[in-house]
C-alpha cells in the first residue's frame, strides 16, 4: 500500500514539474520573444532598448519610397504625430501603396532609421492594418468610410 | 429562388429548435414517441439547409447582382469553379456553409446511430439541434446572405483575388467538416453528463465521429498550408498566425481526444478526462470560429468585418463552453471512475501522449490569446509570433515525438520497455545513421537539423517496426509472417501509417526550416544564379491575359549541373482590374520530393526585375506526410471494430446463437 501511495506521489509530482517547467517557458517566451507595437507618434517617447524588436505601424508616406540598388528599399512610415524612415531589404507585398497602411517589424537603430525584416499590408483593399487603424482613429487621422 | 433559400434557412432554424425541445424533454420523460421526433427533424432540417445552400450557390453561379452577397462578392467574368466556391468566400456564405455541415452531421447521427440507446441518441440530437439554433440565429440577425439590394447593380465588385484559386474549393469544406465534426463528440460529451452515464460503449461511439473529423481537420490544415504556401508568395508553410493557431488547436485537442478514448474504449479508464477532451475539442473550434470571423486579431483571414457579429459569435462561444463546463464540473464525479495499470503501459504512454499534447495546446492558446488579453487589459499592443512558438511549442514536441514509437509496441496494463526498446533497435541505428550522413554529408554547421532529420527518420522507422513486430517478422517463417501482415486489423496499419506520416511531417518541416537556401537579387533576361546545384535561368518577361485579371508572367528555366533543361518555372505577378488588387503567383518546380519557389518582386530600370528564389528541401512531405496521416485515419475508421452499425450485427448473431 505504502508503495503504491510513494509511486502514486512520484507520478503526481513528474505531471506538476512537467507543466510547470512549461508554465515557466511559456512567460518566458511571453517576455523575451513577443514584440511591441508603435506607431512613429509613439517611438519619440518610449524607450526601447537597443536591439529590441518592434513592431512599427503607420501609413506609407506619399513620394517617399526610394528603391535603391537591387532588392533595397526606402521608405517613411508617418502618423499624425511624426514619421520614421524605414529600410528593408526584400520583396514588398503585393499591396504595399504609398498613402496606404503598413505594419513593419524589425529594430531601431541610433540613427533612428528603423530597419524592418519583414513588412505586412493588408490582403484586401478595404482592410487596414487592425492596429493602424485602431491607432489613426485614436488620432484623428482616419476615418473609416 | 433566393427568397425560397431564405424561407428555407428561417425553417430550418424552426426545425433547429424543436430538434432541441422534443427529443431532450422526451428523454427526461421516458417519452418514446417524443424522443423518436429526433432523427427525422434532423434530417428534415439538413435537408432544408441544403436548400437554402443550394439557393445562395445558384444566385452566384446566374450572377444575380440583385443579391447583395452576390455583388459583394462575384464577377459575371469569373470563371465558373470560382463563382460555386466564391459562394463561402465570404463570411455570410462560409457561415452558411458551417451549418449545412452541422446540420449534415446532425442527420448522421440520425441515419447511423439506430443502434444507440434511446435516451443517449435523442439528448444526442438535442444537443446539435441547440448548436445548430445558435449558429441559424446568428446568420438571420446578424449575416444574412440573402439581402437583396435594388436597384441592381449591372457589375459586381469581384471575389477578393486571393481567394481566387482550387485552394478555396477544398480548405473551408475539409476545414468546417473537421471543426464542425467535432460538434458531435461534444453532443455526446454533454449528452453523457445529462445522462450521468458513460461507459466503453460510449467511447467507442465517439471515436469514429472523433476520427472522422480529425481527418478532414488534418486534410484542411494541410490544405490551407499549402494554399498559403504557393499563393501567398512568402514562400512559408506555416505563420503561427492566429487563425492558424485557431484550427491547430482543436486538431492537436482531436489527436488527444483520439487517443485517450482508445484507452476509454479498451480499459474504461481516463473517462473524466476523455469527456473534458470532447468537449475541449468543439470548444476550440468554436473559438476558431470566432477568431476568423470577428476579425479582433491582424491576420491572412481578417477582412473587413462588423464588430456585432464578433459579440454575437463571443456569445455563442460564452455560452456552450462555460455551459458545458459548469454541467462538467456539475456532473463528473457522478460518473464511475475506470481501471488502474502500471506507468509502463500503453495506457501510461497513451497518457503521456495526452499530457505532452493538452499542454502544447494551453501553449499555443496562451501564444494566440495573450495579445488580446494584454491589450484590453493595458491597452499595449504585441505581437506574438513564430520566436515564441518555436521556443515553446518545439521543445515540447520533441520528447513527444521521441516517446511516439515506444507506444504502439508497449502491451495494455503492464508491459515491458526493455522488450520494446530492443524491439527498436533498428529504428534507432537507422535514425542514429541517417543523423550522421546528414551531419558530414549535408550540413555540417547545423547540429539541430541532424538531429531534426533523425528524429523524422526515427518516427517513419518506428512505424514500420511496430507493423513488423505486429506480424512477427523475426519470430516466425517469412510465409507466416506475410499471411499475418495481411491478416492484421486494419486500425494497426491506422496507427503505423498516421505515425509514419507525423513522420514525413517532420522530415519536411526540418528540412524547410533548416536546410533550405534563399536568393534575392535582381536579374536582367539571360542572367542566371546557381541554386542548390542547379541551375536557373531567367529568360524574359511577357505579358499575359486571363479571363479577368492581366499578368507579366518570368519565364525562368530549370538546368542541371551538365547545362540540359529540365523544366520551366513560370512566375507571375497579376492584376485584378475589378478589385484594383495585385497578387503574386509563385512559379514552382518539384524535384523528388524538393522544390524550388521563384517569387517575383517589382520591375526595376531596363528590363530587370527583383526575384527572389528558395531552394526547399524536403518541402512537399509536409503535406504528404498530412496525406499519409489522413489515408492512416481512414484505414482506422474502417476497422470492423469501428464500422458503424457493427455492434448491432454480432449482439444479433450472439442473440442467435445463444437460442440457437
Amino acid at each position: 500500500m505504502m508503495r503504491r501511495k510513494r509511486k502514486r506521489l512520484t507520478i503526481i509530482a513528474g505531471g506538476l514539474t512537467f507543466l510547470g517547467a512549461a508554465a515557466g517557458l511559456t512567460f518566458y517566451a511571453l517576455g523575451e520573444k513577443s514584440s511591441y507595437f508603435y506607431m512613429p507618434a509613439d517611438l519619440a517617447t518610449a524607450s526601447i532598448a537597443p536591439g529590441q524588436r518592434i513592431r512599427l505601424g503607420g501609413l506609407v508616406e506619399e513620394g517617399s519610397v526610394e528603391r535603391g540598388g537591387g532588392t533595397r528599399v526606402a521608405f517613411g512610415v508617418a502618423d499624425g504625430g511624426g514619421q520614421v524612415k524605414v529600410v528593408y531589404d526584400g520583396i514588398l507585398p503585393d499591396l504595399f501603396r504609398e498613402g496606404q497602411g503598413v505594419v513593419t517589424e524589425g529594430t531601431l537603430g541610433d540613427d533612428g532609421v528603423f530597419v524592418a525584416d519583414s513588412v505586412l499590408a493588408k490582403h484586401d483593399e478595404t482592410y487596414m492594418p487592425k492596429e493602424v487603424a485602431d491607432s489613426l482613429k485614436a488620432q484623428g487621422v482616419w476615418q473609416p468610410e | 429562388m433566393v427568397e425560397t433559400g431564405h424561407f428555407a434557412l428561417v425553417l430550418a432554424f424552426a426545425l433547429s429548435l424543436v430538434q432541441f425541445v422534443l427529443p431532450l424533454v422526451g428523454a427526461r420523460t421516458g417519452d418514446a414517441r417524443l424522443m423518436a421526433t429526433g432523427g427525422p427533424v434532423a434530417v428534415t432540417g439538413f435537408a432544408m439547409t441544403a436548400i437554402s445552400f443550394a439557393a445562395l450557390t445558384v444566385a452566384y453561379v446566374l450572377s444575380d447582382f440583385s443579391v447583395l452577397n452576390v455583388v459583394e462578392n462575384s464577377h459575371s467574368q469569373k470563371p465558373m469553379l470560382y463563382k460555386i466556391t466564391g459562394t463561402w468566400g465570404n463570411h455570410e456564405g462560409s457561415m452558411l456553409l458551417w451549418v449545412l455541415i452541422l446540420t449534415f452531421f446532425g442527420a448522421l447521427v440520425a441515419l447511423f446511430g439506430r443502434n444507440l440507446p434511446a435516451t443517449l441518441r435523442a439528448n444526442v440530437l438535442a444537443i446539435q439541434g441547440l448548436i445548430g439554433a445558435a449558429f441559424f440565429l446568428f446568420i438571420i440577425a446578424t449575416s444574412n446572405p440573402f439581402v437583396r439590394v435594388s436597384p441592381a447593380p449591372i457589375e459586381g465588385q469581384d471575389l477578393n483575388p486571393i481567394l481566387q484559386d482550387i485552394g478555396l474549393a477544398i480548405h473551408p469544406p475539409l476545414l468546417y467538416l473537421g471543426y464542425v465534426g467535432f460538434s458531435v463528440c461534444f453532443s455526446f460529451a454533454i449528452a453523457a453528463l445529462i445522462e450521468g452515464r458513460i461507459d466503453a460503449a460510449w467511447a467507442r461511439w465517439v471515436r469514429p465521429w472523433t476520427l472522422a473529423a480529425w481527418v478532414f481537420l488534418t486534410g484542411g490544415i494541410a490544405m490551407g498550408s499549402y494554399w498559403a504556401y504557393y499563393e501567398l508568395g512568402w514562400g512559408g508553410f506555416w505563420f503561427w498566425d492566429p487563425v492558424e493557431n485557431a484550427s491547430f488547436m482543436p486538431w492537436l485537442a482531436g489527436t488527444a481526444l483520439l487517443h485517450s478514448a482508445i484507452v476509454m474504449e479498451r480499459r474504461s479508464a481516463l473517462k473524466i478526462w476523455t469527456l473534458l477532451l470532447a468537449i475541449m475539442a468543439f470548444s476550440l473550434s468554436l473559438l476558431g470560429t470566432f477568431l476568423v470571423r470577428s476579425g479582433v486579431l491582424t491576420s491572412v483571414h481578417a477582412f473587413a468585418t462588423d464588430p456585432s457579429r464578433g459579440l454575437f459569435i463571443l456569445m455563442i462561444l460564452v455560452f456552450f463552453i462555460g455551459g458545458a463546463l459548469i454541467l462538467f464540473a456539475w456532473r463528473a464525479n457522478t460518473l464511475a471512475p475506470g481501471g488502474i495499470f502500471a506507468p509502463i503501459s500503453r495506457e501510461g504512454a497513451l497518457v503521456l501522449n495526452n499530457l505532452f499534447l493538452s499542454t502544447a495546446v494551453t501553449t499555443v492558446l496562451v501564444g494566440t490569446l495573450y495579445p488580446l488579453v494584454l491589450e484590453s487589459i493595458t491597452g499595449e499592443k504585441i505581437s506574438v509570433g513564430e520566436p515564441f512558438f518555436n521556443l515553446t511549442f518545439g521543445p515540447l514536441m520533441v520528447p513527444l515525438l521521441l516517446a511516439v514509437p515506444f507506444g504502439p509496441l508497449l502491451a495494455w496494463k503492464r508491459a515491458d520497455l526493455w522488450a520494446a526498446s530492443q524491439r527498436l533497435v533498428f529504428a534507432f541505428g537507422g535514425a542514429v545513421l541517417v543523423m550522421l550522413l546528414t551531419y558530414s554529408f549535408i550540413d555540417r554547421a547545423s547540429v539541430l537539423a541532424a538531429f531534426g532529420i533523425g528524429l523524422g527518420t526515427w518516427l517513419v522507422l518506428g512505424a514500420l517496426t511496430d507493423l513488423a513486430a505486429k506480424s512477427g517478422i523475426g519470430n516466425v517463417s517469412p510465409g507466416v509472417a506475410l499471411r499475418r501482415f495481411a491478416g492484421l486489423p486494419r486500425s494497426a496499419y491506422g496507427t503505423a501509417l498516421a505515425h509514419l506520416g507525423v513522420g514525413l511531417t517532420t522530415l519536411g518541416v526540418v528540412g524547410v526550416m533548416s536546410l533550405q537556401t534563399e536568393h534575392i537579387l535582381t536579374m536582367k533576361p539571360g542572367d542566371s544564379v546557381a541554386v542548390a546545384g542547379y541551375e536557373v535561368r531567367f529568360e524574359g518577361l511577357q505579358p499575359y491575359r486571363g479571363p479577368n485579371y492581366t499578368e507579366d508572367q518570368g519565364r525562368f528555366l530549370l538546368l542541371n549541373s551538365s547545362g540540359r533543361t529540365l523544366t520551366e518555372i513560370v512566375s507571375a505577378k497579376r492584376f485584378y482590374p475589378a478589385r484594383q488588387m495585385p497578387t503574386t503567383e509563385a512559379g514552382i518546380a518539384t524535384r523528388g520530393v524538393s522544390q524550388v519557389y521563384i517569387a517575383l518582386g517589382d520591375a526595376v530600370e531596363d528590363g530587370a526585375i527583383v526575384v527572389r528564389i528558395w531552394w526547399k528541401p524536403l518541402v512537399t512531405l509536409i503535406w504528404l506526410g498530412c496525406v499519409v496521416m489522413m489515408v492512416g485515419g481512414t484505414l482506422s475508421l474502417l476497422d470492423r471494430r469501428l464500422r458503424i452499425g457493427a455492434p448491432a450485427k454480432r449482439r444479433k448473431r450472439l442473440a442467435e446463437e445463444a437460442a440457437a
